[in-house]
């Protein structure tokens, strides 16, 4: 019988971690003796096989998740996106045709999208040029000659309804560290914009603009300057108050600084510089498409490593909610999307709001946003958290279910203590913590717009379906 | 009549700080019934039967916090509410004050703390399972405190702990003291060499302490669980804890506290034994000499003569005790019994503690004496579950009966008390027998909590026309957080007659007992 471990126990200092009755970790304590006290709550909603599953995943032999998510933290830490160009959706993604529509979130058929996704397809068909009108559209989708399918799936994101057709320009992304490739969607600005289902003459005007003239711009741009290195700024910005889902003031304006000498370079039409250079200046969110392609290129690199149980990626598309985990590489897991709660602009209330939507909790996943809202004291009150120590609290706990915090990002407000990054999907399932987000919100009638901001939490489900699909590939449930 | 009901969303409490809670609320003026639960679906079943909670309650979910009043007006109502959120900013405030370490999860709290090499677990018994598997994952070794656990269940956890080389202590052990460090239920005692194992929780909180008065010290005290020399358990833990027992440098005298194991677990334990060349002492409660017959172990009839024969034999003196002279005790009964009428002929005990229960009965039934109880010896002096005391009787108050949504005795003292008022307005009982538990994890002052209560029921006899001898034993030590002496102090003050150990207190009650049926025969 081997008690060597409990000879080493006698031997040593006795460290206590209690679970559950706190008063035998003051007992402890009192004594003299180190203890944790360990803030139990019962396990996913009080699922008692949940447990078990967690119980028997911590005993896997050889500690097959711990190494495999250090691996899949590691890959995130040395993750070095560079933005090196501008492209066409058709040049670069694969099994594309005119008719395939990109979406936000997991997949889902016209008729389970909500109103905001379906007035942004009829508006990206018309911008095709596949039909003239909203009901010829409606007919090619109706007729099945629509493909819909998830930016996902190939490499892409785009923020809330998050349509990527053919002849849209994407920021092309490269994760220098692997040599892999992300791409997302020019940011349109605010107001009537397709992201949140708008899809007017005017909508379609400026996709256009920012198809023919913006984009060669840019590209012309990196093709002076050289590629732009993304977390540079990213990091600069979090020390300057973004968090970088619904704030990236910062970020713009520091991209603006970065790229604006290159683009007065290379654009030679003064009308054209000024409608350029007024566009991106005179949006604050402009940052928030590069950072999320930036976050994808990151997180993209953590997918399929056996055995770990890291997020790699959360979305949305108004209707649910799609998470999917290292280990079981596409697969989504899925659940009805939930409300954000925060400040709608003058005139709206709660009763306009379309559910959470959009790629852009790619951002979270990677571990800002909503996860770094303690940098970002400017937010608070634009998403509606109580106060500047409630925003710290919610990074605070985001750390409860994150494998580490990121040596790069740092957050001066928290001590520069590290962002809390790569989501453990066992961690959720096991404190009941779920994922914040910080996220915009759309009318939920097709075509009216942002109508507010504010917090939303990832579901459980996802991660409690996910931890079981995980359980069995091992046969453990 | 009023009910008020609300939700506090997101808000986790442990069972226990609840039920203290709602215990007070229910005695607060005004106030006819009052529940603060977790939402789980078995407490809305409670609340819902209780009619604590209706249709019009706000949803909640198992992290949200419920209170339900039943009160006589509205503003009792709200009192008893305004209460529970004063209760629990005490609680919370004191948690910051002390800027307890925090972690969310046992991963958690490794990877925040990698020097932790110990998990108590006190969760609900449907999760205890999964938490104690995940602290041996984690190589931690385990004080699992909780019950309700199948013993399917303990059979696996403990094959997993033997497999890593882990202590598995339980489920439903209460008491351990690792290092000299007391963990759950236990004292501050001693340290020497004295290395003790025991499937009895309060057995080893009294031999502990007992040792400590005697003038010796314990090197470790490990608990295997009630259930663990069951034969479906087989001793698993008894055996690995022997084990490290005999290797350990710092042991050099063995004790074991058990009910005496199932056959075949006794015979493997013998084999065992048989080549550990420190002395070994065992005191197999209700069981028989002749258990150890062949082999070199010394038989201890109770609690005390298992102390006693541990420290003769970490002061390397011959581990034999002497003869038990019964002079004083019989002086003391005659003293007491020239107080009694004649008519006063049974005892009732009230215990805190279920070792020590089950040793005064066994103690009593070698006097001659039978007794009733919830823990009876023979299923036919079984008295059942919520009636009144007959004859003699002994109750552990720390069953299920009891602590089914009530905190457990040696925290709340409240049933207890109302039990005594019961006994001590029965006229044919002449001696009521109390412990008083202390050390950590126990009431800050249990002796504080019996004082008021005995000293009304001596009163109550009193006005009765008669005496009512109240006798107790303290489990406690000087070093304790509560202090032996300031807790006999307590209690003599308030009238008890306090013996120096359980076994001891049993014997007096056996003797008054003895003498008041001579009596009355004469």
């Amino acid at each position: 019988m081997n008690d060597q471990r409990i000879q080493q126990l006698f031997a040593s200092q006795l460290a206590v971690a209690n679970v559950g009755v706190d008063v035998f970790c003051d007992a402890v304590q009192a004594q003299h003796v180190p203890a944790v006290q360990v803030d139990w709550r019962p396990p996913a909603g009080g699922d008692v096989r949940l447990a078990q599953i967690l119980a028997k995943l911590q005993n896997l032999p050889d500690n097959l998740i711990e190494k495999a998510n250090r691996e899949g933290f590691a890959r995130m830490e040395a993750g070095d996106p560079e933005w090196t160009g501008m492209v066409y959706a058709h040049e670069v993604l694969p099994d594309m045709d005119r008719y395939t529509i990109g979406h936000a979130g997991p997949p889902l058929t016209w008729e389970e999208m909500c109103g905001p996704m379906q007035g942004a397809v009829l508006g990206a068909i018309r911008y095709e040029g596949l039909a003239e009108t909203d009901e010829e559209a409606l007919k090619l989708i109706h007729s099945g000659r629509i493909r819909f399918r998830p930016n996902h799936n190939v490499q892409c994101v785009g923020p809330m309804t998050g349509m990527i057709t053919w002849s849209m320009p994407l920021f092309r992304v490269v994760n220098k560290a692997f040599g892999n490739v992300a791409f997302c969607t020019i940011n349109e600005g605010l107001g009537k914009v397709m992201r949140f289902g708008a899809n007017d003459a005017s909508v379609i005007a400026r996709l256009k603009w920012l198809e023919q003239v913006l984009a060669p711009a840019l590209h012309r741009a990196v093709e002076l300057h050289g590629p732009f290195n993304l977390k540079v700024i990213m990091a600069k910005a979090l020390s300057m108050g973004d968090e970088m889902h619904q704030r990236n003031i910062a970020a713009s304006s520091l991209f603006a600084r970065t790229v604006l000498p290159s683009l007065v370079r290379v654009i030679d039409d003064q009308k054209v510089l000024g409608e350029v250079t007024d566009f991106i200046t005179g949006n604050d969110q402009f940052f928030l498409n590069l950072a999320m392609a930036a976050c994808k290129s990151i997180c993209d690199t953590v997918k399929e490593i056996p055995y770990c149980t890291l997020v790699t990626a959360m979305s949305r598309n108004g209707t649910n909610f799609g998470i999917k985990i290292s280990a079981l590489g596409d697969q989504w897991f899925q659940a009805p999307v939930l409300m954000p709660e925060g400040l709608f602009f003058p005139g709206y209330g709660p009763e306009d709001a379309n559910p959470d939507m959009g790629d852009s909790a790619i951002t979270e996943t990677y571990g800002i946003g909503g996860f770094t809202m303690g940098a970002s004291p400017a937010v608070v009150r634009f998403v509606g958290a109580e106060s500047v120590q409630a925003a710290m609290d919610y990074t605070s706990s985001m750390y409860q279910i994150t494998q580490g915090s990121n040596s790069q990002l740092t957050i001066p407000t928290m001590d520069f203590r590290g962002a809390p990054m790569g989501i453990d999907v066992r961690k959720v399932v096991d404190t009941g913590v779920t994922p914040v987000i910080n996220t915009g919100m759309a009318h939920k009638k097709a075509g009216v717009g942002q109508v507010g901001a504010g917090i939303v939490r990832a579901p459980m489900d996802c991660f409690t379906q996910a931890l079981e699909a995980f359980a069995q590939s091992l046969h453990l449930a | 009549m009023t009910t008020k009901n609300q939700v506090r969303k997101n808000l986790y409490f442990d069972s226990v700080t609840l039920m203290v809670a709602s215990s007070a609320m229910r005695q607060m003026e005004g106030v006819i019934n009052a529940a603060v639960m977790m939402g789980t679906d078995h407490n809305r079943d409670l609340m819902t039967n209780a009619g604590l909670i209706g249709p019009d309650t706000p949803p909640f979910g198992v992290n949200d916090t419920v209170i339900g009043v039943q009160a006589q007006t509205s503003q009792a109502a709200e009192a008893a509410i305004a209460y529970f959120d004063t209760f629990i900013s005490g609680k919370k405030s004191a948690a910051k004050t002390q800027t307890q370490a925090h972690a969310t999860s046992l991963p958690g709290a490794k990877s925040q703390y990698p020097s932790t090499n110990f998990a108590v677990i006190s969760v609900p018994g449907r999760y205890a399972r999964a938490e104690a598997e995940k602290a041996l994952g984690l190589g931690l070794h385990v004080l699992l405190f909780s019950d309700n656990v199948s013993i399917q269940d303990e059979v696996e956890l403990k094959e997993i702990a033997l497999e890593k080389g882990l202590l598995m202590m339980g489920p439903d052990c209460g008491t351990t003291i690792i290092n000299g460090t007391a963990l759950g239920f236990a004292n501050v005692v001693r340290r020497g060499k004295i290395g003790l194992v025991a499937a009895a929780g309060t057995g080893l909180q009294e031999v502990t302490v007992l040792i400590d008065q005697l003038g010796g010290g314990v090197s470790q005290a490990l608990g295997t669980g009630g259930r663990d020399l069951k034969a479906e358990v087989g001793g698993r833990m008894m055996s690995l804890c022997l084990e490290a027992l005999r290797n350990d440098p710092n042991t050099q005298v063995i004790v074991i506290l058990s009910k005496p194991p199932a056959k075949e677990v006794m015979a493997d334990m013998l084999k065992q034994l048989e080549t550990v060349d420190k002395p070994v002492i065992a005191a197999f409660l209700g069981g028989d000499p002749s258990m150890l017959a062949g082999s070199r172990v010394v038989w201890a009839d109770d609690l005390e003569q298992a102390a006693k024969l541990a420290v003769l034999a970490e002061q390397g003196n011959p581990i034999q005790l002497p003869a038990y002279d019964s002079k004083k005790l019989e002086h003391l009964a005659d003293t007491l019994c020239a107080q009694l009428l004649p008519g006063q002929t049974c005892l009732r005990g009230l215990y805190s503690g279920g070792t020590l229960c089950y040793e005064t009965m066994l103690l009593l039934q070698k006097e001659g004496i039978s007794t009733w109880s919830n823990i009876a010896l023979d299923p036919a002096w079984k008295l059942p579950d919520g009636e009144p005391s007959r004859g003699d009787t002994l109750l552990d108050m720390g069953e299920d009966f009891f602590t089914n949504g009530m905190p457990h005795p040696m925290i709340d003292f409240r049933q207890r008390v109302e039990r005594m008022e019961c006994e001590a307005q029965d006229d044919s009982v002449a001696v009521l027998l109390l412990d008083c538990v202390g050390g950590y994890g126990t009431h800050q002052d249990p002796a504080g909590e019996l004082a008021p209560a005995i000293q009304r029921v001596k009163e109550m006899a009193i006005k009765a026309g008669r005496e009512l001898v109240v006798i107790a034993s303290v489990t406690a030590t000087e070093g304790d957080p509560q202090v032996r002496s300031t807790q006999i102090q307590v209690l003599e003050q308030a009238g008890a007659v306090v013996m120096p150990c359980n076994a001891q207190a049993a014997r007096l009650a056996a003797c008054i007992i003895r003498r008041q049926r001579q009596e009355g025969k004469e």
